[in-house]
């Protein structure tokens, strides 16, 4: 397989960034949108072209370096290089990225026509596809870090993208602060990680036999072994990236950004990149830091349940699918978290491929509403209803979508989600019923809002709701298909923990357990969201408090500006801010005061008289010759 | 004596040719013709710091009276430069109508001097190397005295000439006692023994080569003299004069005086730092640029002597380096107060609020070198520091090098003050538009890209430090 081919892969995006960006005053829009388009086409092409030559090699599939530059040279045993590992995650992932950017770029060029900074939102858009294809090709840990990076300085800018907006500026703000904090832990599980290890390089460190690490189990911190902590402080960058609970809270407000680019980065790609990531260090995990990866576990199936919770209350169409994003994230991380390896890796398949397929049905959901917001310019559903008649195209598409997520067969999502489901049920039942009731749940809200928007009675349309244009109903039809057809992949041939392929096949018990969950929940949604009627609203009155605690998704947020405003402020940073200006100031002004001083005092010394001079200079000829005698005679 | 031995001491014959073609100038042309002597003088001494550059022979002629070296050879280069940029920034000053008559007088003093600069370094015995020592000050004095109808130029005259002849007297007991001592004056023979009577001589030999590089407590002239001469004359005083001091200093501490290494170690160790500190001191409290610069001047002075501490090829290379920036650095800064003296008569630091809106470039100039000067990088001043200070760490003089980097905090802060007077400050009557003449513009343009070139172009102090390895 030809390295220069996968290099292109990353290189036409950025390609695109940097002459948009730098043309963006004198561009003419359309040209600019091909541009971008034309870019990650040609790299969707060669991600296919080079999935289909490395899945074609004989298994095992192995992790092989196609490039490598030395970047930075700190020594000769810790350098940095710049390279593009492949393996069946990466190649995965790059098929995903580049196929999910190439579908959101197109539907873009319709859907942001006529808004001002157009040159701008596709300049960013193709820095974020090279980010995160640099981010899943990275040959070492460092090179991951400074995509990872990459990636969220372009999230800022695109959710940023209507800066005129302060909730935009507000969310843009959050969202990068929230990550930076998680990435300073991630940060910081590097440098233990590389410290004791001495490497960055990814083939090195998952080696299951690597002596460096294996010592790294040996050596305890707080009763933990450091490489426990490593990789906690790892997985707290991902799941920052991720928006795994308690670092979930950007998120929601992330949904402030155009459409298509909360289908793109905070859906498809790059809010995964935590999952990756734990999937990058799997080895590592499972073999030596099983304590870690229980914490996986259990974060991811806290997050799965509490977003679906959260998600039946929600108004706001793109919160709903954000609140649902967290939990099928949730799905994720719980199956890696359960996961074993080789044989027993089931979890570790069922991840991926639930991330594969995730990928288009919940980007196909944002478009879809993308074309509903589009239509009706507002995101709040109770504003919507009876739109099947006025959208007949994005009605299907969307409808196919929420069985994909719901889990009815034969869409893709049923099929992930068995095997998720499979996974846990093998090795713990608790987190298997939380799974599955979690699955209800979504089958409810899904269904919630499909009812809502498409059925329901019409409301009162200023003018009469319009379909969307073929350029954004095309993109939506190929994630469409990719929603059924996705589900088909005999993942566990391709993508599984040690390269070598895995058996799976429909574990029919829990597919009827699944299905017939996910039926309920339909069904409840039919009833009561079908029709215009009043029965939800007295429900909700009937829990009142409960329901506002949910519907205000458990104060977290609250409670996060409660533990920054209030208690870090007043008892940290005011102290500190008191000691900064009073004792360090203090003691600059104090020196500096001082100097002065001394200054004022020794001008008597140059007092303009010549015989003074002279005197002066004689007396540090004798000073020296003095001080010189007395230690010479010593 | 042969022809290739006459042309080891080329450097001295060019400038004595060109002190005689001066004198025939002034007898020749007539006073409507005057004013074509800078331009004559200014394109000769450009020709003779371009010949001193072509490489030749070295060696010692007169019997080992006279020495030369590659290393001797590219301290005169620099200090030529220094003298050719003065050169050019004299020019509007001497077109004054005061000055009428007298514009041949200037550059036959300045080049008797500098003669006396390069056969100072050029010594290879005591009295050659006094006899130079007084040719470069006696002229000198004059020159500080040039305005003779300016009461303080006048003082700057007396009071140079008096504590010059008392450092001399200072200087020559030293070498009295030497020669008592070892019975040579020679430097190729000289036997020193290290023993308390040398010492005694060296420290009086040292007490008046300080006066010259305005060591701390040996200083006090300075701000009196460099504010009352002539501006040209004070320019000429901190860079050439200061520079062949300090550049003989190091040469006899590293061949003559290595043996007593400890003792002059110790001496420098502590005048370093009252050298830093109190030229740091005084010039935070300096309201005057001239005096300002003098003692600025003074505390570079302090942070060469840490060169010269680590002796050695590297010592000897960073004082080389460290000069050819401050050659730069300070006769940019003095070009620009020179241009805004002669068109305004203004010389304070206030009266330089605002100066920036008026005349972007000269400020512009200005705060090149006094971020040369405060050692900013990437400009040349820094690399002079950085390199300092490398070689005092590696040497293990923790305690100096602390103090040398307070100092240059210190001094970051009264060079940012004039930086702030020029580009912040407001004020109701700035300086006006000035338009300096072609001297002038050339001169800032040779000083600010020798500040920038040194910073950028690394392989001048390669270059250094490869003549050095003989130290």
């Amino acid at each position: 397989m030809s390295s220069t081919l996968t290099i292109l892969i990353l290189l036409l995006p950025f390609a695109a960034f940097v002459f948009n960006g730098l043309l963006s005053a004198k561009l003419p829009h359309r040209v600019a949108g091909w541009i971008a388009v034309g870019a990650i086409g040609i790299s969707t092409i060669l991600a296919w072209k080079t999935a289909a030559a490395y899945f074609s090699q004989s298994t095992p599939y192995t992790k092989q370096l196609v490039f490598s530059a030395t970047w930075l040279r700190f020594t000769d045993t810790l350098q940095v290089d710049m390279g593009i590992l492949l393996d069946p995650i990466s190649v995965m992932m790059l098929v995903v990225i580049t196929t999910v950017s190439l579908m959101v770029f197109a539907y873009s060029t319709s859907y942001m026509l006529g808004e001002k900074g157009y040159v701008r939102y596709f300049a960013f858009l193709s820095l974020f596809s090279f980010s995160m294809l640099g981010l899943v090709a990275a040959g070492n840990l460092f090179q991951l870090y400074m995509f990872w990076e990459l990636v969220g300085v372009s999230s800022y800018l695109l959710i940023g993208y209507y800066y005129d907006k302060p909730e935009a500026v507000a969310a843009a703000k959050k969202a990068f602060i929230v990550t930076r904090f998680a990435d300073f832990g991630f940060l910081v599980g590097i440098l233990v990680l590389s410290y004791y290890t001495g490497t960055f390089d990814f083939i090195t460190l998952t080696n299951p036999e690597n002596p460096a690490i294996t010592s790294m189990t040996g050596i305890s911190f707080m009763g933990i072994s450091v490489l426990t902590w490593a990789l906690v402080l790892i997985f707290m960058g991902g799941a920052g990236k991720s928006a795994m609970f308690p670092l979930h809270i950007w998120l929601p407000d992330a949904m402030e950004g155009p459409t298509p680019v909360s289908a793109l980065i905070h859906a498809a790609t790059m809010v995964v990149a935590g999952v990756f990531l734990v999937a990058r260090m799997f080895p590592v995990f499972v073999f030596h830091a099983p304590a870690a990866l229980a914490v996986v576990a259990f974060i991811g199936a806290f997050t799965l349940l509490f977003a679906a919770v959260i998600a039946c209350t929600q108004t706001d169409i793109k919160r709903i699918l954000a609140f649902s994003t967290m939990s099928q994230i949730g799905y994720m991380m719980l199956a890696l978290g359960v996961s074993g390896y080789a044989s027993d890796s089931l979890g570790f398949t069922a991840s991926m491929f639930h991330l594969f397929t995730h990928a288009f049905f919940k980007a196909l959901l944002f478009l879809g509403a993308g074309s509903v917001i589009h239509a009706l310019n507002t995101n709040d559903i109770r504003g919507m209803g009876g739109l099947r008649k006025h959208q007949p195209i994005t009605h299907v598409l969307f409808l196919i979508a929420c069985l994909a997520i719901a889990g009815i067969p034969p869409f893709a999502g049923f099929l992930s989600k068995d095997e998720i489901l499979a996974a846990t049920l093998a090795t713990n039942t608790f987190y298997f019923g939380i799974a599955t009731l979690a699955a209800a749940l979504t089958a409810f809200y899904m269904f919630r809002l499909y009812f809502t928007v498409f059925w329901n009675s019409e409301r009162n349309y200023e003018h009469s709701p319009h379909e969307s244009p073929a350029g954004m109903l095309v993109p939506m039809g190929i994630l469409g298909v990719g929603s059924i057809a996705a589900g088909l992949i005999p993942f566990g041939r391709f993508v599984t923990s040690d390269g070598q392929p895995l058996k799976t096949h429909l574990h029919m018990p829990v597919a009827i357990i699944s299905v017939t969950v996910a039926l309920v929940g339909i069904g409840v949604a039919w009833f009561f969201y079908k029709k215009q009627s009043d029965v939800p609203q007295k429900i909700t009155a009937s829990i009142g408090g409960l329901y506002q605690t949910v519907y205000r998704k458990f104060y977290i947020d609250e409670l996060y500006l409660f533990i920054t405003k209030r208690i870090i402020f007043n008892l940290i940073a005011k102290p500190l801010a008191w000691f900064d200006r009073q004792v360090i100031d203090g003691f600059m002004n104090f020196t500096a005061s001082a100097t002065n001083r001394i200054s004022a005092e020794l001008k008597e010394f140059q007092s303009g008289q010549l015989q003074k001079y002279a005197y002066i200079f004689l007396a540090g000829v004798l000073i020296l010759v003095v001080a010189l005698l007395y230690t010479g005679l010593n | 004596m042969t022809w290739n031995e006459l042309l080891l001491m080329r450097h001295e014959w060019t400038l004595i040719g060109l002190a005689l073609v001066l004198i025939i100038l002034e007898i020749g042309l007539s006073d409507e013709q005057k004013n074509r002597i800078t331009i004559s003088a200014s394109l000769l001494m450009a020709s003779i710091t371009i010949v001193g550059f072509i490489p030749a022979e070295h060696g010692s002629i007169f019997g080992g009276m006279y020495v030369t070296d590659p290393i001797r050879i590219l301290m005169k280069n620099i200090l030529n430069i220094g003298a050719l940029i003065i050169f050019l920034q004299s020019n509007a000053w001497l077109s004054k109508a005061s000055m009428k008559n007298r514009i041949t007088e200037f550059y036959l003093l300045l080049v008797s001097s500098l003669i006396g600069v390069n056969y100072m370094i050029s010594a290879g015995h005591f009295l050659m190397f006094y006899l130079g020592l007084e040719l470069l000050t006696i002229p000198i004095a004059a020159l500080a005295a040039y305005e003779q109808y300016n009461s303080k130029s006048a003082e700057a005259g007396i009071k140079l000439i008096l504590s010059s002849a008392f450092s001399s007297a200072i200087l020559l007991f030293g070498l009295s006692v030497l020669y008592g001592a070892t019975g040579n004056l020679y430097f190729a023979g000289f036997s020193f023994t290290g023993s308390l009577v040398t010492v005694l001589g060296f420290i009086f030999f040292f007490s008046g080569l300080a006066f010259k590089i305005s060591i701390v407590p040996f200083h006090l002239w300075t701000a009196d003299v460099y504010e009352g001469s002539p501006t040209s004359v004070t320019s000429y005083l901190s860079v050439v004069s200061k520079g062949a001091a300090v550049f003989v200093l190091a040469i006899l501490l590293f061949t003559l005086f290595r043996v007593i290494q400890p003792v002059w170690r110790d001496v420098l160790y502590a005048t370093a730092i009252l050298t830093m500190t109190i030229g740091n001191l005084f010039a935070i409290r300096q309201q005057n640029l001239k005096r300002f610069l003098a003692f600025s001047s003074i505390a570079q002075a302090g942070f060469i002597l840490l060169g010269v501490i680590n002796g050695g090829g590297l010592g000897m290379a960073t004082v080389i380096y460290f000069v050819l920036m401050y050659v730069f650095s300070n006769l940019a800064a003095f070009g620009v107060v020179q241009t805004v003296e002669q068109s305004t008569g203004k010389l304070n630091i206030d009266d330089y609020n605002g100066f920036y809106k008026t005349n972007p470039k000269l400020s512009l100039t200005m705060m090149l070198a006094l971020f040369s000067l405060a050692g900013i990088p990437p400009l040349a001043g820094f690399f002079g520091k950085f390199f300092l200070f490398t070689a005092v760490a590696e040497n293990g003089f923790y305690t100096l090098l602390l103090v040398a980097v307070l100092n240059t905090v210190i001094s970051l802060y009264y060079y940012l003050l004039v930086v702030k007077a020029m580009f912040i400050n407001k004020s109701e009557s700035p300086i006006p538009v000035i338009t300096s003449d072609g001297f002038m513009r050339t001169s800032l343009l040779i000083a600010a890209t020798g500040i920038i070139v040194l910073g950028f172009y690394s392989p001048v102090f390669d270059y250094i430090m490869e003549l050095c390895t003989t130290y």
